[in-house]
């Protein structure tokens, strides 16, 4: 005890000598700086897709590891492709994720907004606000933002051919900014006709888009019917009129044994030959059961061999093979059957009809067109581009502005001001908000107007204007309370959004504010970045 | 060092492979290792209170979790010291037990580790300081005991109930819909609770999550959530008056578990099979239609003919519903899980009012609810949120949220807390310090001391000086003789808790005081550390 006591005295033992706790490779980055890489890291992807926002915004060329090419201007989509190492980063890439599953676009705003308000914030810790309260004024600007804007939208739909119109007008603002800018008008009349078709639903799945080279843009059409990207059996009648269609799911090469462990066991070829036989017969047995159903086509979801099909072509039925999962079900819903799996009871089945299947080409690819079908929510879209990045593109922007519309065709109806307009009101109410807040939150919601005015500015850049001088003019006439107008890029001037017709939905305007100040909020609030070393690709079973 | 010599003066081996192994012995030894825990405690100080701040988390995959949750931090940090894993181990204990405190408990066997070292310096031997910690946590139970307070929330008015929930949500990044998750909270756990014999059980709970939307819809769903949809597009999306077979065999022909070969050697056989096969569908799809069941749902997958029959039998299905939503399903609905067809009867049958599909977003998107079941028993929590991120640190928060008010229904004996408790326990140790002889008497103090750390740790985080506020708060409580009195971290108008609607669980408070005193103890009692340098 003594000596123990002896030694405590004289240790050599330095103080302030913090061993290390963590794993290799990990590390821990704390206060400032952890605050710093988490800011920096978000205002750099903020400034790398800032410049694809707007109607004038750039496009980006990516290119994949194994070398393709994707030409894009969709914000969820460069962001996605983007291998991130800084976790605030990833944080801003995650909202434009949402934003994408949740609305379908407005991708860069959200993600530009977020990283405006990062920036402001960054700004004030510099002055020494506590984050926490950065974050509390966020919250209430939000809260006055918000409310601003609900009191500035509209709702059309009690008039089909006022929310028609505005629609388009809704879908052309999306389009605007995409590669379809160019044949805006035939896109946009083309997805509100597809959206209207759905009359309520938000299953976009019941949109079908073909993409086929060749052709211009302005070529592409709406097929009010279905096409399916197949071909037909071998010699089978290449039109069929009135057709009534039994859509299957069903094994039609050979039938698996499903009971567990049962396996043929044979002593002579001619043993082979009468089991091969049995099989055989068991297959006919199972074409003639379907043939009894009194249909002229079947569509199957599987394969179907050589043999059934030359069976269906003599006995006149249009068979169609390998429609996959989405093709089936589509069928079915269209022409208003079930999904057969068992033919055993032929009456219970109700058999899809439609007034014509024929085969047709677009450009040179053979496919099947239903057409006069029972069920008119379906259809499908038809691109014609010049190439395949182009065509992915106009997917994407098609996509984009499809999905905005179904939401507000159904879910949310109400639609606010574009061009700015929104932003630079909300920016308004909360500067009045502000000037009534005591305390240092007060600064915080100045710097979330100050946020809110970077998105037109942006918009304004990027078109090659004078952001500053426009953003300021916009001001002032929005302190005003002329809450209409916004920019416009075309002229370089200000303009009044709701003559130019631009519209934007409500909801997207809604989440991004919302999403924003979360995803800010959440990076605001860390003061401690920890690490881990990643894990080793080459050696899985190694220790960490 | 490690080499000795025997009476003959020969040297020999008393640990293998000397050179590999590095070896702290003595005051060294307990100094890394103060150092090493304290340094887990350091990162999470910052966490602590209605004002702490977040941590960033990424993992070897890149994944990052942000979140305030003390043990969530420590159990992502990827610690590799071994006395820092105790710290985990700390924290996880009063996780697992508690759910709420995991940040304190930390924090506060951190700063008793300072104190410690403190007395090592002035030459105390550990194990005194040991036992005068321990005679300081005696002195401090019964303080707690005495500064104890019941509340009272039998007389339908759970508002006491959703003040703590609240109180506990405050420091966490839901703090913008405190109101509506602490009721959702309070709900949820009033739901499952046998008021009789105070349980609760939070296995009933189900805390589930999607992306997307805001927080503000999250809800509270008196039923179960199911991640899945129907087996068949064409299934209706709605089942009103649902009777449930709930089934944990598979659609297909039996697979018997002793190994056994099914030979066909002629075609008569193989015709037999068919038949055989066939009848083995319609009737396990029969005898469940015959029970009268309106809806199956299945632990394994269907053959597509099964999956046929069940539709042209008008027998919506669910499938690959995993083995742990079953068993909730089966307590909610008031089913029985029914592992063989023989088995399928009437009264096996759960019940529940609704089942529908929901969908979100633009994305295939879908999920099964059944609502309104036989029992009440089962709720789901369904938290919705901007990004991955906030809805996983939502679960988190709203499960310590469940926990306090749990742990309130079980036992409703409840402390201050915003660090009054600490405060209170504080001063009544050193008063009582003075009367001990010995050296005991610096470790009793020392705990005291130690204490201090949490409130002033709570100034600190608040931008308060912490030395201020705690003399403050002391002086106050002293004077007016009420243990009440904490930090003010919300800059509210008043600085007693009580009025702040600031608990914590008796319980809970007297959990972090012994925990993290025995671990402390037990750092304390390491004076040899032995490390393979060859080990990672």
């Amino acid at each position: 005890m003594q000596s123990g006591n002896a030694r405590a005295m004289h240790a050599p033992f330095g103080m302030g000598v913090v061993p290390n706790v963590l794993g290799d490779g990990a590390y821990e980055e704390r206060g400032e700086n952890a605050r710093m890489s988490n800011f920096v890291g978000a205002i750099a992807i903020t400034d790398l897709v800032k410049t694809t926002l707007g109607p004038k915004g750039m496009d980006k060329i990516l290119q994949s590891q194994s070398g393709s090419i994707m030409v894009t201007n969709d914000g969820a989509t460069i962001l996605r492709s983007l291998l991130i190492d800084n976790p605030a980063a990833k944080v801003l890439i995650e909202i434009s994720k949402t934003q994408d599953e949740e609305i379908g676009d407005g991708t860069t705003s959200v993600c530009c907004f977020a990283g405006e308000l990062l920036r402001q914030a960054e700004k004030l810790l510099e002055n020494h606000l506590h984050p926490q309260t950065i974050a509390l004024g966020y919250r209430m600007a939000a809260k006055a933002a918000l409310a601003k804007l609900e009191s500035l939208a509209v709702d059309f739909k009690h008039d089909k051919e006022i929310f028609r119109k505005e629609l388009v007008k809704l879908a052309k603002t999306t389009l605007s900014s995409k590669v379809l800018a160019q044949s805006m008008d035939h896109f946009a009349c083309l997805a509100v006709d597809a959206i209207l078709r759905l009359e309520g639903s938000t299953n976009l799945d019941l949109i079908q888009i073909i993409k086929q080279s060749g052709g211009s843009l302005a070529d592409s059409w709406l097929e009010p019917g279905f096409l399916l990207q197949k071909k037909l059996g071998v010699g089978q009648p290449k039109v069929m009129h009135n057709a009534r269609i039994l859509v299957a799911n069903t094994g039609m090469d050979t039938d698996k044994v499903k009971i567990y462990g049962a396996r043929v066991r044979v002593d002579s070829l001619a043993r082979v030959a009468e089991i091969e036989k049995a099989e055989q017969a068991k297959m006919m047995a199972k074409c003639e059961k379907i043939a009894a159903h009194n249909c002229n086509v079947f569509v199957n979801r599987q394969l179907i061999y050589n043999r059934p099909e030359q069976f269906f072509t003599s006995k006149g039925i249009m068979a169609i093979e390998h429609a996959d999962f989405d093709g089936v079900e589509r069928i079915a819903l269209v022409t208003g059957t079930t999904i057969v799996s068992t033919f055993d009871d032929p009456e219970s089945v109700q058999l899809g009809e439609c007034e014509k299947i024929e085969e047709i080409l677009i450009g040179e690819e053979p496919v099947i067109r239903f057409s006069g079908c029972k069920a008119g929510s379906a259809c499908t879209v038809v691109l014609r581009g010049a190439n395949v990045q182009l065509l992915d593109e106009a997917e994407r922007s098609l996509h984009d502005a499809l999905c905005v519309l179904s939401q507000t065709a159904s879910v949310e109806s109400r639609m606010v001001l574009g061009a700015g307009a929104a932003e630079m009101a909300m920016a308004s109410a909360v500067d009045g908000a502000a000037s009534l807040e005591q305390g240092k939150v007060a600064l915080a919601m100045e710097a979330f107007a100050t946020a809110l005015r970077a998105l037109p500015a942006i918009i304004a850049d990027n078109a090659g204007l004078d952001a500053a001088d426009l953003v300021a003019t916009l001001r002032a006439h929005h302190a005003e309370g002329r809450h209409t107008l916004g920019l416009d890029v075309n002229e370089g001037v200000i303009g009044d959004a709701e003559e130019m017709g631009i519209r934007e939905s409500f909801k997207l305007k809604y989440s991004m504010v919302n999403s924003a100040v979360e995803a800010a909020e959440m990076v605001i609030r860390v003061d401690d970045v920890i690490k881990a070393a990643p894990r080793k690709r080459e050696d899985p079973h190694g220790r960490h | 060092m490690s080499l000795m010599f025997d009476e003959n003066g020969r040297p020999f081996i008393i640990i293998q492979e000397q050179e590999q192994k590095q070896r702290l012995r003595g005051i060294d030894a307990l100094k890394a290792n103060i150092a090493a825990a304290r340094a887990v405690a350091r990162t999470l100080r910052t966490s602590l209170g209605p004002k702490g701040m977040d941590k960033m988390l990424q993992s070897p995959d890149g994944d990052v979790t942000v979140t305030n949750d003390g043990a969530t931090i420590l159990k992502e940090m990827e610690l590799k010291h071994e006395i820092a894993k105790l710290m985990v181990e700390l924290s996880k204990a009063q996780d697992d037990e508690i759910g709420d405190g995991t940040t304190g408990v930390v924090v506060l066997a951190g700063a008793l580790l300072e104190k410690a070292e403190m007395l090592l310096d002035k030459g105390i031997h550990p194990s005194r300081i040991s036992e005068g910690f321990e005679r300081a946590v005696d002195i401090a139970m019964p303080v707690l005991d005495s500064i104890s307070e019941q509340i009272d929330f039998e007389q339908n008015d759970h508002e006491q109930l959703r003040r703590v929930a609240m109180t506990t949500l405050n420091s966490k990044i839901v703090h913008r819909i405190r109101e509506e998750l602490g009721k959702v909270c309070v709900d949820a756990i009033l739901a499952v609770a046998d008021m009789e014999r105070r349980e609760v059980n939070l296995d009933l709970i189900k805390l589930d999550g999607k992306v997307g939307g805001k927080l503000e819809d999250t809800a509270l769903v008196h039923g179960i959530v199911v991640d899945k949809d129907f087996s068949h597009p064409q299934m209706p999306k709605r089942v009103d008056d649902a009777k449930i077979c709930i089934l944990t065999c598979p659609f297909e022909p039996p697979k018997p578990k002793t190994k056994h070969k099914l030979e066909i050697d002629s075609v008569e056989a193989y015709k037999e099979m068919q038949v055989a096969e066939k009848a083995y569908f319609t009737d396990m799809v029969q005898r469940v239609k015959a029970s009268g069941a309106t809806l199956v749902i299945c632990q394994w997958g269907f053959d597509d003919e099964a999956n046929y029959l069940l539709l042209k039998n008008e027998l919506p299905a669910i499938r690959w519903v995993g083995g742990v939503e079953i068993e909730l399903i089966a307590i909610a609905t008031g089913g029985r899980i029914i592992p063989r067809f023989e088995d399928v009867s009437e009264q096996k049958l759960g019940y529940a009012k609704t089942v529908r599909e929901m969908s979100f977003g633009t994305t295939r998107d879908r999920m099964i609810v059944l609502e309104e079941c036989a029992s009440m028993k089962a709720v789901t929590i369904f938290v919705r949120g901007g990004n991955k991120m906030v809805v996983e640190e939502a679960k988190r928060s709203i499960h310590d949220a469940l926990c306090i008010v749990r742990n309130l229904v079980t036992d409703n004996r409840i402390v201050y807390g915003g660090g009054a408790a600490e405060v209170a326990c504080s001063l009544a140790i050193s008063e009582a310090a003075d009367q001990i002889e010995g050296l005991e008497q610096y470790g009793v103090r020392a705990f005291a001391d130690a204490l201090d750390s949490i409130p002033m740790a709570l100034a600190e985080n608040s931008g308060m000086q912490p030395i201020e506020s705690l003399s403050h708060a002391k002086a106050k409580q002293m004077r007016e003789k009420n243990p009440r009195i904490g930090i003010n971290c919300m800059k509210y108008s008043t600085d007693d808790m009580k009025e702040q609607y600031v608990y914590e669980s008796l319980r809970s408070k007297k959990q972090q005081l012994q925990h993290a005193a025995q671990v402390v103890k037990m750092i304390l009692k390491i004076d040899d550390v032995i490390e393979d340098k060859n080990y990672n």
